[in-house]
Parts: C-alpha cells; structure tokens; sequence
C-alpha cells in the first residue's frame, strides 16, 4: 500500500529547504491555482478538507476561518510556531525541511482571508529554525513570491514577519501568543472575544498551527474531497505523530490521521526497547490524559481519543515501558506546568505547585495515606476554573495518572520508598536512531 | 543589586556609547519589520539584542530598550522577567541548559545533568568558579524523539551522550 505524504516526502532530501528545490517539485503551483479562485472558493475547499488544527485543540480550520467578522480590516494571520508542549517535536523540521511550504500556506491562508501581514511566532529556542525560515522568507521576497504584489498581482500585498518568542510554555496558547507578539508578558486573554474578532492589535486574527498551514499547498493542489478521503468522519488528511520514550524507533511518522495507535508503536516504531511491555502511553503532549498498555488499541483521530477519554492534542505520543516508575514520570510533568504557569490565575499558580510538592514527597518517600485522593481534589479544584487551558493541561495528567495507576502511588506510601528506584527512570538508550519522516536523523 | 529604583532613569551603569550605537543600529533594521505605530511590539527582539551586545539585561539596558520602544522601564523589565531565556543578571561566559523533560529524562537525561554539575562542580542555575560555563535544567527543546538534548549559548545539541557532552563541555573556552 503506497502511502500519501504530504508534509514529509522530501525531508532529508538535501538541499530541500531552499526555493529552487521546492520549485522544482513544483512547489508555488498551489498559490498559482489559488489565486485564480475567488477567497471563498478556497474557505469552502478548506471546510470540506475536514483539516483540523495541528496544534492541540483540533478546532475545524475552514470553520475558524468563518469566524472573521466580514467588514473590518486590517485582519493578521499568526502562525503558531511556539511548539512547546512536552513530546511534540514536528513544527521544526517542518521548518528545517520544507520552510517553503509553511510560506505558501501563509500566503495562500492570507489570499483567502484578505490578509497582508503575517507572524510567525516561533519559540526563542528554535536559533536555527529561525534563520532558516528566515532565509526562506527572504528568497520568496526576491522571487517576488512575497512583497508589495504576490507572484505579479496587483492587488494582493502580503509580508511575513518572523518573531522570536524568549522562552515561555504560555506563549503557545493563542491569546498568550497575541499578547507576546504585542510586546507583553504572555497573559492569557479572557474570551470572549474570540481572536478572529478581536485578535492581535484588537484587529480579526487567525491564529493557526505550523502544521495546519503546512497542509493548504496539498489541499489546494489536489481538493478538499481528497483531503477529507485520508481520513475518516470530521478528521481529513495526515497527521506528523511524533513518538519518543521507551520505542527502538523514535521520531515523526506521517500517518492518516486515524491511525492505530498500536499499530504506531509496535510497528512502526519497532516496538519497545528490549521487547518490554507498554506500561502506559501519553498520546497526544504531556497535557493529555494517559493510555495504559492495555489502552492503545485505539484510532488516534480526534474524536475517538476523545471517546477514550484523553485527547489527540498536539501529536505526542510518549511510550513508557513496565519498568518506568509512573510517579516520577508524573512528578516531571507536574513540575513542567508548575514551573510554567505564567501566574495569572490562582487556581493554577497556586495548586500546580502544590501538585508538585504532593508527588514530590510520595516519590520520596514521604507520602501520606490521603495523598492519592489529595492530588485529585487539588487537581479538581484547577481544571475549569482558569482562564486558559494550562489549568487544565495541569490538572489532566495528574487526574489520569492517579485515576489509572492508582497502586503504583499506593506503594510509595506504604513502602515509604520509590519501589522503582535505580533502572526505572532513564536507562541510558543513547544508541537508538531517530526517524524523522523516514530519514535517519 | 535590583532596588526599587532599578529601572528609573539613572539606576544603572552608564552603557559604553559605541555598545549604544551598535543596539540602535541592530534595532532599527528590526523596526523595520513591525508596522510604525506598534513599535513596542518588538521589546523581545530589542531584549534579545541587547542581552548580546552587553551581557545581560542590566537596569540600564532595559532603560535604553523602553525608552527606544516608547514603553515604561517598568514594562521592560516585566517582560525581561517573564521569559527565561532573558538574564537580568550575569551568567557565565557560556550558557549550558539542558532538558530534564520526561522523553529526555526516558532517555537518560537526569544522569547527564547529574554528571554535568557534578563535572563542573555547581548546581542547578550555578556558574563554574571560573566563570566559564553557567548550567541550568530546562523544559522541553522540542528533540523529544532525538532525546537526551541541551542548548549551548542557544544552539541546540541532541542525541547527547556523557561521552558528547564531555567533549562539548571540553571545547568551551
């Protein structure tokens, strides 16, 4: 069975990053095409492509697109390139392989929504994405791609800024981002209103994933039916699903978006490491709830995550074996959302740290009968009462980790050790090749 | 030392002029790019430039970057304080972070930075005697699947060995 790529089929290629090489393999014929068609015509082919947003939420594109309110301008496009959430590594090498298909994206989203400046908000640690994307921006100025009249219309002007985020999990959710790219610390806003009302400046703004964009080029190219027809029910096309942890083939997979999650590791991904079994799986970042072994046999498409009661969310699949102690592996997490709660409101500020504190003192040994049911009444009194989603992303983890593993925390207590010690938690796999896309990396 | 004062006019060194220029310099090429009433918009760029160009983002330089961008110290430094990958205080001549995320950490990522501040005798956030290296843990770099990874002065090193490390740790001046 040949499998459709659409985002990875030339990464590795050498020199895959530069104009001439995406020319070559026909890139910009997209944008061609879709500046012959009426901006309507192409929300309508990008509503029926079913393309759902990459970055975590799943939000249908072409509907969010909709949401612009018809008269005012100016509208901004923000490209969400702040890929932040622990085990989702898939925007870079987007990025690093293939910039020139973010930009056509950008370009045709912009031609499609009557948009002439776009961000991209990329994290402060992406240096080398950066100047990649950077350079790529620069070719298409020179080609006449970007600037002052798109591929030769006279009315259509589009620029394309790059801005560097500085270091801040928060930025990567919508409102934070916007606040960001205006100069502040990044406070999540309170909606409504909606950013596609009022966004970046108090103007419409779309605000939509790397990997989202990375899809228009195919999308226009070959019709939203055919999109659709990758996938299944609401969800068209591929995904990047990007696998680490304990697998003998880490990296990014182009799969259909339906792909068994199963099938991912013990196939693709060669199983794990030394035949050991799946002790439990993260499927979708480090904010979604946690799969135990016996729970993988499942779609990976949105809604049926959903259903099986975690998310698809950002594409990061983290594979734990049976040998990993599932409370430090919790204790990480809770202090990644502690350590990143940006400290607006106090449900979050307060009880992620709090969380932290719980299953630092279990995993040390120091755990008290009461504290399994402790976390998840702090963990309760987090999720839905925040303004952003970070409560939440906090509160989910510990809420499924416990709910699941529930006699892994019990024996802390009643061992007053971590009876795990010693091998559990990082073996040295330093020897293991990463696929990224098919290619060595 | 930051006091209540940090920030207003006259709290900090005076900046070495030519170091000045060179920021305006850098600065207005970034301008450029951010539409002409929104200049405070590109406080991060501004900051980023002028942690290069004079170390750290001292109360004086967070002055020049506000006064540059018509914004209040004050905001400067609020945004300064914010990301962390911005210094308000020095560090060592090189910057080591590396990642203790969980797919790092399922790679073997909490032995590395064992052995690195063991290797160079300081904690988390700590600077070598010397000055030479400052070591800190950070959150996840996105190299999850090319696991244990740090950045070096902002580049970003992956698949790390202790053997790797050693050696990358070695090449610092």
């Amino acid at each position: 069975m040949s499998e459709t790529l659409i985002l990875t089929g030339r990464w590795g290629v050498s020199g895959s990053h530069a104009l001439a090489s995406y020319r070559a393999a026909g890139g910009y014929s997209a944008l061609e095409k879709a500046l012959r068609m009426a901006p309507v015509a192409i929300v309508n082919e990008v509503k029926a492509s079913n393309l759902r947003g990459r970055g975590g939420a799943g939000f249908a594109t072409g509907l969010k697109w909709a949401f612009l309110p018809r008269e005012v301008r100016p509208r901004y496009l923000a490209v969400n390139a702040d890929e932040s959430e622990p085990g989702t590594f898939k925007d870079r090498y987007i990025i690093e392989y293939e910039p020139h298909m973010l930009i056509e994206g950008i370009a045709i989203t912009c031609w499609a929504n009557d948009i002439r400046l776009a961000f991209v908000y990329i994290r402060g640690e992406f240096a080398k994405q950066s100047r990649i994307l950077e350079g790529a921006i620069a070719e298409a100025y020179q080609a006449g791609i970007l600037g002052p009249h798109v591929l030769g219309r006279s009315d259509f002007s589009l620029d394309v800024v790059v801005h560097r985020g500085a270091g801040a999990y928060i930025c990567g959710e919508e409102s934070a981002l916007l606040e960001s790219l205006e100069g502040k610390k990044g406070y999540p806003r309170l909606k409504p209103p909606f950013p596609a009302v009022a966004g970046l400046y108090g103007q419409p703004t779309i605000i939509n994933n790397v990997e989202t964009i990375a899809n228009l080029p195919w999308i226009m190219q070959h019709g939203g039916a055919a999109f659709a027809a990758l996938g299944t029910g609401k969800s068209g096309g591929t995904r990047l699903f990007c696998v680490s942890g304990h697998v003998n083939r880490p990296g990014v997979y182009e799969k259909p978006v339906h792909y068994n999650l199963k099938r991912l590791i013990m196939e693709d991904c060669g199983g794990v490491l030394g035949d050991r079994k799946v002790k439990a799986v993260i499927p979708g970042g480090s904010s979604a709830p946690v799969l135990t072994g016996d729970e993988i046999d499942v779609s990976l498409e949105f809604d049926a995550l959903k259903a099986a009661g975690t998310m698809a969310g950002s594409g990061g699949i983290i594979v734990m074996d049976d040998s990993t102690c599932v409370v430090r592996a919790l204790l990480r997490i809770a202090k990644f959302y502690a350590d990143e709660s940006c400290g607006q409101c106090t449900p979050c500020r307060e009880g992620a740290p709090w969380m932290e504190g719980i299953l630092h003192r279990i995993e040390g040994g120091e755990g008290a009968p009461g504290d399994p049911d402790r976390l998840l009444q702090v963990a309760g009194n987090i999720g839905g009462n925040t303004i952003c989603a970070l409560g939440d992303a906090a509160a989910m983890p510990v809420q499924s980790f416990v709910k699941k593993f529930r006699a892994d925390f019990e024996r802390h207590i009643a061992e007053r050790r971590c009876p795990f010690a010693g091998e559990a938690w990082g073996k040295v796999q330093e020897s293991r090749e990463a696929f990224i896309g098919g290619v060595r990396a | 030392m930051p006091n209540r004062d940090a920030g207003s006019p006259g709290a900090g060194q005076p900046l070495p002029p030519e170091e000045v220029v060179r920021f305006d310099a850098e600065l207005a090429l970034v301008l450029k790019r951010y539409p002409q009433d929104r200049k405070a918009s590109a406080i991060l760029p501004a900051l980023r430039i002028g942690q290069r160009i004079f170390g750290h983002l001292a109360p004086s330089v967070l002055e020049l970057a506000a006064l540059r961008l018509g914004i209040s110290p004050a905001r400067a430094r609020e945004v300064a304080t914010f990301y962390s990958m911005f210094k308000t205080e020095p560090t060592g001549r090189h910057l080591v972070e590396i990642c203790t995320n969980v797919s790092c950490c399922l790679a073997g990522a909490d032995r590395l930075f064992e052995a690195l501040q063991q290797k160079l005798k300081v904690g988390n956030g700590g600077t070598t005697a010397d000055g030479r290296c400052t070591l800190r843990e950070v959150e996840c770099l996105a190299s999850c699947g090319t696991a244990p990874a740090m950045l070096v002065d902002d580049e970003m090193i992956e698949r790390l060995t202790l053997e790797k490390v050693e050696r990358i740790l070695g090449e610092l001046e």
